[in-house]
């Protein structure tokens, strides 16, 4: 009998991290302590073959794509901006939200000069206008997106948008979808080849959990 | 004792002695080749950035990004097939980093008339590479032609094709049906390009569920080139090579057989190659062309080994007239495959496993 091996899984802190151990449980991967507020850093459960981690959202790629987690959720945002090289297995269906560029209801795009355009997301927004074969200039933030067309700093901005609550309450509106973003089960490309019964059965369990819920 | 399992040079001289065993002869390539060369098959360069500089007679020179296009420059026409090996270093800006690296690489080229046998070594010196380097290996092989024809029969021009590519290669189930949906494919490609996004597993296994696919013509002799080629690579005794269609490099570089190598416990795949004939007669060459590279960048987890002290021994020896007996003490510890380091005072800012002090004629520990 070949040996059961040990799955390392990245899960982003935060809501979108709990509601992902939660399914992880519901497919048999539990791990209680995951939830508790005690300060370890790994959580393992052997008898399922797994092992825990909570990293930053953004790093979950980073994590997967260099082996030291062989599995992770991310959010679609993060691997379109980053293009880690890790197979992406499965859509969650959750996270949902929508890659947005967002500026001030009575914006007009006047095309005889450069747009101005403000995000966390560089790589996104750089192939969404040259798809439209527009001229931009990209001002990158960390943070408090909306402020910038407000402050007259960029004259849109392109950002995840989940309700548009925010947006409204600065006065801004979604102007055009970029793409549709949730959250997505990645898996190291090595990790693949030798722990494959084990990433496919986790895979294929998320799998069934998400169909219940559609 | 060094903390070591394997060393770099032990697995250069590995494969050099493999290469050779299969009548390869080593080449060996300048540092230098004109700039020229690099810009003239720029789209065939896995790196399009390239170091360049202005030699002495003014000529634009590059630090080599790609041994192939050397190889292929110099491949002689008298014999019908050229086969060479090389240990070279390429410079290039990693995919996940901003700055040119010095990236060593051991490779293999089999340049001209290129068959069926010749197809089967180079892949099984591939396997045989992994094996070399670690018994937990596996070689993901796959074919351009299974998915390109159907692509090519739902009438999805090339323009459009790397897309799907790019898709297969991340085993994207979700976005494959977004994208056959996107360009309105019949449901036989959809569900044939969605079950190639799927299969995964050893050859024979896999090339079974594909004999139930109704595939297009252009892919059916795709598939048998792979059904071709794993009775030879059986012959030849490998068994740890699996068919992924999710290999899917670069498909302007490559037009044929396709494959990537992993070793277990290392986070990246360590070796890729296949068939490139497109840049054989790009540069006006007959024939075509097979080959592949190992990347020692990637391999160094395996013999950077952190050990747990700098030296096993230190032997402090505070007078020259003990310093005999000192070397003799050494001899006997590296004998026994001990590091050892001498010195005349107290060891400061190193980590060691016993220290001794030789004093008067003896050995205190």
């Amino acid at each position: 009998m070949t040996e059961k091996k040990m799955i390392n899984v990245a899960l982003p802190k935060g809501r979108l991290g709990e509601i992902v151990y939660g399914m992880m449980e519901q497919a048999g991967y539990e791990c209680p302590e995951v939830l508790d507020p005690k300060r370890k850093l790994t959580f393992e459960n052997e008898a399922c073959g797994v092992r825990y981690f909570w990293v930053k959202p953004s790093d979950v790629p980073i994590y997967v794509e260099r082996g030291a987690a062989d599995v992770g959720v991310a959010g679609k945002d993060i691997l379109l901006e980053y293009s880690p090289r890790v197979y992406e297995l499965l859509d969650l269906g959750i996270g949902k939200c929508r890659m947005c560029v967002a500026g001030p209801k009575s914006f007009r795009d006047d095309e005889s000069r450069t747009l101005k355009v403000a995000t966390k997301f560089p790589h996104i927004a750089r192939k969404y206008y040259e798809s439209q074969g527009r001229e931009i200039s990209i001002i990158k933030l960390n943070g408090s997106i909306e402020i910038a067309p407000i402050l007259g700093l960029s004259d849109v901005i392109v950002d995840i948008v989940e309700t548009g609550k925010t947006l409204k309450e600065n006065g801004l509106d979604a102007l055009e979808t970029i793409v549709p973003i949730s959250a997505r089960f990645i898996a190291n490309k090595a990790s693949f080849q030798f722990k494959h019964d084990e990433i496919t059965a986790m895979s294929q369990s998320l799998s069934a959990i998400c169909q219940t819920k559609e | 004792m060094m903390n070591t399992t394997v060393s770099e040079d032990q697995i250069r001289s590995r494969l050099s002695r493999l290469y050779r065993s299969y009548g390869y002869l080593p080449y060996k390539v300048n540092k230098f080749e004109e700039y020229d060369l690099y810009a003239q098959y720029k789209n065939f360069l896995a790196c399009k950035q390239i170091l360049t500089f202005s030699d002495t007679d003014g000529r634009l020179m590059a630090l080599k990004p790609d041994v192939t296009l050397s190889v292929i420059k110099s491949a002689s026409d008298r014999c019908p097939v050229h086969k060479v090996f090389y240990n070279e270093n390429v410079y290039r800006v990693p995919e996940d980093g901003d700055g040119f690296s010095e990236i060593p690489q051991t490779g293999l080229e089999c340049i001209g008339e290129i068959g069926l046998y010749e197809s089967a070594e180079v892949v099984m010196l591939a396997a045989r590479s992994l094996e070399s380097i670690s018994s937990s290996y596996v070689l993901n092989l796959s074919h351009i032609g299974v998915v390109s024809g159907i692509l090519n029969q739902s009438g999805i021009r090339p323009e459009d094709q790397p897309e799907f590519f790019a898709v297969l290669g991340a085993k994207n189930g979700p976005a494959m049906t977004a994208l056959c949906r996107r360009f309105d494919m019949e449901a036989r490609a959809v569900s044939n390009l969605m079950m190639l996004t799927e299969l995964y597993g050893p050859t024979t296994e896999v090339l079974t569920r594909l004999s139930a696919l109704p595939l297009p013509e252009e892919s059916l002799r795709a598939v048998e080139e792979l059904r071709e080629l794993d009775t030879l690579l059986k012959a030849f005794g490998l068994s740890r090579i699996h068919l992924d269609f999710s290999v899917v490099d670069d498909i302007e570089y490559y037009n044929g057989i396709v494959f990537t190598g992993f070793i277990e416990g290392l986070s990246s795949s360590v070796l890729s190659g296949g068939k490139y004939d497109r840049l054989v007669s790009r540069m006006d060459r007959s024939g075509g062309a097979v080959g592949f590279a190992v990347y020692f960048n990637t391999l160094e987890p395996l013999w950077f080994t952190e050990n747990e002290f700098d030296f096993d021994v230190v032997l402090v020896c505070p007078s020259e007239e003990d310093l005999p007996l000192a070397i003799r003490e050494a001899d006997r510890h590296i004998a026994a495959g001990e590091t050892v380091r001498i010195q005349c005072s107290e060891p400061k800012g190193f980590t060691f496993r016993t220290r001794y002090t030789v004093r008067n004629g003896a050995v205190e520990s």
